[in-house]
């Protein structure tokens, strides 16, 4: 790992060196490094880019982390990868990706990750997504997350993209057995000419199965955002959609949450709500001896935190 | 020192209504109650010092600096502080990240909880808590003070510190005060409707209508005050009368 990869990888999963536990770090479309743990198996998948990463039913407390870096310019790096989490498991996985872009042409990273839940597993799932580059060269990033979750599966999943990536297309969906249930919380930032979409859509097949989707974001400059949020409620089930946006300068914000109810015991609410940082606010923390900037960024990385 | 020399302030609006109206006070004594009638003005004025507010006639001088046109940034810079009569909530700041800011340094967590223990909140369990919708109005309340506290400037100003506390607290609340004002020196400005708050002032202003209704020591108001204790409202009484 060269310098600027180090600091992409403290940036996205806040290491300094080789994680503790599982891991395998992707360095420019290459495999860099890997280990693999009594309990935690990794295999590079033989018919497409990507890999496998095989969690014994039980692991308890284990980690994987699994980083992708990319400091060449000009790389379109596609990855599979399918997370398979046994039986009664309860383990963590961070998963990110950092761009380093120093040239004239665009660098992309576009990862399908599936997560296979059995019964009673427990996952939490974290996902920074970082860029930077002194060149002209654009920075995007296409995710995509299939999660299923079998019965009494539980799943958290934080996902963060806070700053340099210019483009992206956030996909997740999910499909929730009996009792399981999965809260996801994301937080988005964009600036300058940048555009973000996210798409979720939840199914909640399984009897008590219930959802948490909870977006928060900040939209400044000319940026814009799309938040589509859609949850199925097709049996005795709970979901919750909410969206909070900050929005400044001249950005642009758009929230359409969408909930169907096709079970008459399925309970869904979906929240909204669009605007600038209340004059409050930032009166409350000038007159603590911040500058209206200071208390601006405050403001904006409480919100995102 | 704080001085209003010929401030009137009317608020932005269709019909420009006069909130306060050619006010003249200086401020040196280290412990001043300010009460009156709601919708007296106390809160504009508070506000009008602390920079919220720009007078749209006359001037403000702390310490002989004039601060009339100055940011609230600056003012606050200068050793102003100003305790909202409705506290702001913010979604992800913690409790920690206010009283750190208002601070001005790095500060450990147990001198952060110093603070809180001074309003009555037991620390540990408050210290991570975000300042959003899920706190208490009393709580909102305390952790304001403390922001206050934390500040430690020469000229602090309360606005209905003691609205929502709870009894017990409220003697403790006293104390608070007491200790700031042998500690830190400079004034210590009360906006009060409390007997037993406006007990402890040297002096008491009652704002009235948008203007200096009585002003003297304790000792001078308070019985006035007491007095007409009932007829809080003027205009009230005068329609009465009629
Ligand atoms: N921004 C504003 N626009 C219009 N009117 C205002 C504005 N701010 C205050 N006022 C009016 O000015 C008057 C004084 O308000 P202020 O909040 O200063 O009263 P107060 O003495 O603090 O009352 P209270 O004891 O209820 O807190 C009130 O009649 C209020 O409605
Ligand atoms: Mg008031």
């Amino acid at each position: 790992m060269d310098a600027i990869q180090k600091t992409l990888l403290e940036k996205i999963a806040g290491l300094h060196d080789v994680p503790q536990g599982a891991y395998n770090i992707r360095a420019n479309g290459k495999l860099d490094s890997r280990k693999t743990t009594d309990n935690i198996d990794i295999v590079t998948k033989e018919d497409k880019p990507g890999i496998d990463i095989i969690i014994k039913p039980g692991t308890k407390n284990e980690s994987v982390h699994i980083p992708v870096l990319l400091s060449e310019t000009g790389l379109h790096d596609l990855v599979y990868n399918d997370f398979y989490i046994g039986e009664g498991a309860d383990v963590t996985i961070v998963a990110g990706c950092g761009i380093h872009n120093g040239g004239k042409e665009e660098s992309a990273h576009d990862g399908i990750h599936s997560f296979h839940l059995a019964k009673n597993a427990k996952l939490k799932y974290i996902e920074k997504h970082y860029g930077e580059g002194d060149g002209e060269g654009k920075n995007l990033m296409n995710p995509t997350t299939v999660v299923e979750l079998d019965e009494g599966a539980h799943m958290e999943m934080e996902t963060s993209q806070i700053k340099g990536i210019d483009s992206t297309l956030r996909k997740t969906t999910a499909t929730l057995g009996a009792r399981a249930s999965l809260v996801i919380h994301e937080s988005i930032m964009t600036h300058g000419m940048q555009s973000a979409t996210t798409d979720f859509s939840v199914s909640l097949n399984g009897e008590d199965s219930n959802a948490n989707v909870v977006s928060r974001s900040v939209a400044k400059g000319k940026s814009r955002q799309l938040f589509l949020s859609c949850i199925d409620g097709n049996n005795r089930c709970a979901g919750h959609t909410e969206c909070d946006a900050i929005i400044m300068d001249e950005a642009s914000v758009s929230a359409v949450p969408k909930i169907t109810a096709n079970d008459v015991n399925a309970s869904l609410i979906h929240e909204a709500a669009i605007g600038k940082i209340a004059g409050e606010q930032l009166m409350k923390l000038m007159t603590l001896g911040l500058s209206e900037k200071e208390a601006e960024e405050k403001i904006v990385d409480g919100f995102l935190k | 020192m704080l001085e209003l020399k010929n401030i009137s302030f009317s608020a932005d609006g269709e019909e420009k209504k006069e909130i306060l109206k050619d006010i003249t006070l200086s401020i040196d004594e280290s412990f001043v109650a300010i009460t009156g009638p709601n919708g007296g003005g106390k809160s504009t004025l508070a506000k009008l010092v602390a920079g919220i507010y720009t007078p749209t006639t006359g001037q403000i001088l702390y310490n002989g600096v004039d601060i009339t046109n100055m940011s609230i940034t600056d003012r606050a810079r200068l050793g102003v502080s100003f305790a909202f009569q409705q506290p702001v909530r913010f979604k992800g700041i913690t409790v920690k990240d206010l009283i750190t800011i208002a601070a001005g340094k790095k500060i450990g967590v147990s001198e952060a909880c110093v603070y809180l223990s001074e309003v009555g909140l037991c620390a540990r369990e408050y210290i991570n808590r975000e300042i959003n919708a899920s706190l208490s109005g009393g709580e909102l309340k305390r952790i304001e003070i403390a922001t206050i506290l934390a500040r430690g400037t020469k000229l602090s100003i309360f606005d209905e510190p003691e609205a929502g506390i709870d009894l017990w607290s409220f003697n403790n609340l006293i104390a608070v005060f007491e200790n700031m004002r042998k500690t830190l020196g400079g004034s210590i400005i009360i906006i009060s409707h409390q007997e037993r708050i406006l007990n402890i002032a040297e002096r008491i202003i009652v704002l009235n209508g948008g203007s200096v209704e009585r002003d003297g020591s304790r000792d001078e108001i308070l019985p006035y005050i007491l007095k007409s204790g009932g007829a809080a409202c003027s205009t009230l009484t005068e329609k009465a009368v009629k």
